[in-house]
């Protein structure tokens, strides 16, 4: 409890927030990782889990590769990445690439498959060709799953950016890296409470943005 | 080296001696402690009947931090006790300072091996700088009562600016000093390498040497390692007992104004360590010098050889087997 109140008392320091290894930098940088390590993974996993959705093939294989990738420690992907690429960000935004892929991949395929069959159906009986129905019909209908997978991969991405501060980046992890090996446990504290408040601040945004996402009769998340 | 190396395992025969002799002293002490009324009985009075040998009468725990050359360290201390006639226990791979010392202190580890400068701030973190005599002395005041700090062996296992042998040449760097002028230094090693005297700060108040550091948390290993040679940055904080210095060519910058904290490798050991002990102890820190420890740490890196093969070879090659 005693820590706690520490932990908060060092992040009411005005002083910790500015300048260039100030809380404000050290937030934004966590949050560039994350959207950087998020979007790549999405520029790879939604086509691909779009496609699994629609075509329903694959879907044993994508399940399969992304339930592995899930048991991938991530801080054995950090260092065996580091020792290939070098120090700096590389490394750490591939480990995050591959960890964010799964939770998107599954949120891509389940949103196309969440559609109503029938739905699909008229829409193709109505002579849409399969790009418009993928992308006016089974899109747009599944949206709030798909919006889903991209919640699930940045609140994982948030809590694991800290990694990149292991190999010479920036990001909240600097304080828990820092208070941890100067037994400096309140600054540790504190880095931890930011990563889990940007977190809950991230989720929050984007289940909202899932609502406003969601037209009349699309599936529910 | 031919002609030292005979003197030390001359000096260490002399000493094998007199643990021989000791070793039933160790023997006769613990068999006292047994008996003692007030050690024994008042609280487990059944169990010192059964398992009276173990930890509760005359067997040494020998503990090691999470850290593979301490461990071997560690069992050289275990072995050498044996062979003085010792019973011995092992407690290795203790994580961090904070969980054993209190454990030193309650009598439950007697034998661990440290480093000199961590363990004198560790007591006294108003110590930022001091030769290895003085780290010692003051270690002499600062330990909790019952511990005593024993001789600090030549070996010494601590930070440094290490560089590239090509990046020494094109600077011609002997010193850490020497370092000063040269423009975007960055110096690979952990985070808290920036609150240490040795830091940056010192770096710039010592030897006028301007340096950023990139924190790298593996604690000179392999990605700090990897940074120096593929020239992300051009100094690293390597250990002085890492064999990667030698592996690969690095020159560790001398420092001469003794700015970082010397680490040399000395046993902290508890009441129960008696005169005889302590000697066995002692021809194993007087026989262990940094170019020993290198050779000790590398045939572990190398061989994933274990720690009680890697001791008990050594051991013999120097004359202190039991």
């Amino acid at each position: 409890m005693n820590q706690l109140l520490l932990a908060l008392q060092w992040l009411a320091d005005p002083a910790r927030w500015s300048g260039p290894t100030g809380i404000g930098v050290r937030l934004l940088e966590h949050l560039a990782y994350t959207a950087l390590g998020v979007a790549i993974a999405a520029a790879i996993a939604i086509p691909i889990g779009l496609l699994v959705g629609h075509t329903r093939r694959g879907r044993g294989l994508a399940v399969t590769l992304s339930g592995a990738a899930r048991a991938l420690p991530t801080l054995g992907l950090v260092t065996l990445f580091g020792l290939w690429f070098g120090i700096g960000l590389t490394a750490p935004i591939l480990a995050f690439v591959i960890l964010a892929i799964p939770s998107l991949l599954a949120g891509a395929y389940s949103a196309v498959e969440a559609v109503d069959s029938q739905t699909v159906d008229a829409a193709r009986a109505q002579g849409m060709t399969e790009w418009q129905i993928l992308t006016r019909v089974e899109v747009p209908l599944g949206l709030p799953l798909l919006i889903s997978g991209v919640r699930l991969a940045s609140v994982q991405v948030i809590s694991t950016v800290m990694l990149a501060a292991y190999i010479g980046n920036g990001g909240l992890g600097r304080f828990i890296f820092l208070g941890l090996n100067i037994q400096d446990y309140p600054q540790m504290l504190a880095g931890s409470i930011l990563v889990v408040a940007l977190a809950l601040v991230i989720d929050l945004a984007l289940r909202l943005l899932e609502r406003v996402a969601a037209p009349r009769g699309a599936a529910r998340a | 080296m031919t002609s030292s190396s005979t003197s030390a395992s001359a000096v260490s025969r002399r000493a094998l001696a007199g643990i021989a002799g000791a070793g039933a002293i160790v023997l006769g002490a613990a068999a006292c402690s047994n008996s003692d009324p007030l050690a024994e009985g008042t609280s487990a009075p059944a169990s010192g009947a059964t398992s009276g040998g173990a930890a509760g009468s005359g067997a040494i725990v020998v503990g090691s931090q999470q850290y593979y050359s301490n461990e071997i360290i560690a069992e050289l201390f275990a072995q050498a006790l044996e062979g003085a006639g010792a019973s011995v226990e092992r407690q290795y791979q203790i994580g961090q300072r904070e969980v054993y010392v209190p454990e030193l202190q309650s009598g439950a580890i007697d034998v661990m091996p440290e480093y000199l400068g961590n363990l004198a701030q560790y007591f006294d973190d108003a110590i930022t700088t001091g030769t290895a005599d003085e780290l010692s002395a003051a270690l002499g005041t600062s330990l909790p009562e019952g511990l005593r700090a024993l001789a600090y062996a030549q070996a010494t296992d601590q930070d440094s600016y290490s560089t590239t042998a090509d990046f020494a040449a094109q600077h011609s760097l002997a010193q850490i000093g020497d370092l000063a002028g040269i423009a975007d230094l960055q110096i690979a090693a952990n985070p808290e390498f920036e609150a240490r005297p040795y830091g940056p700060a010192g770096a710039k108040s010592s030897y006028g040497v301007d340096i950023t550091l990139v924190p790298v948390s593996d604690s000179g290993g392999p990605l700090t390692l990897a940074a120096l040679l593929d020239g992300s940055v051009q100094i690293a904080d390597i250990y002085t007992a890492d064999p990667a210095i030698g592996k690969n060519g690095l020159v560790a910058l001398e420092d001469p104004k003794s700015m970082i904290l010397p680490q040399n490798v000395v046993p902290i050991v508890s009441a129960k360590v008696d005169d005889a002990a302590a000697a066995a102890l002692k021809a194993v820190t007087d026989a262990l010098t940094t170019e020993e420890l290198i050779a000790l740490n590398t045939r572990s890196v190398d061989e994933q050889a274990d720690s009680a093969a890697i001791a008990k070879d050594w051991l013999a090659a120097k004359g202190l087997a039991g």
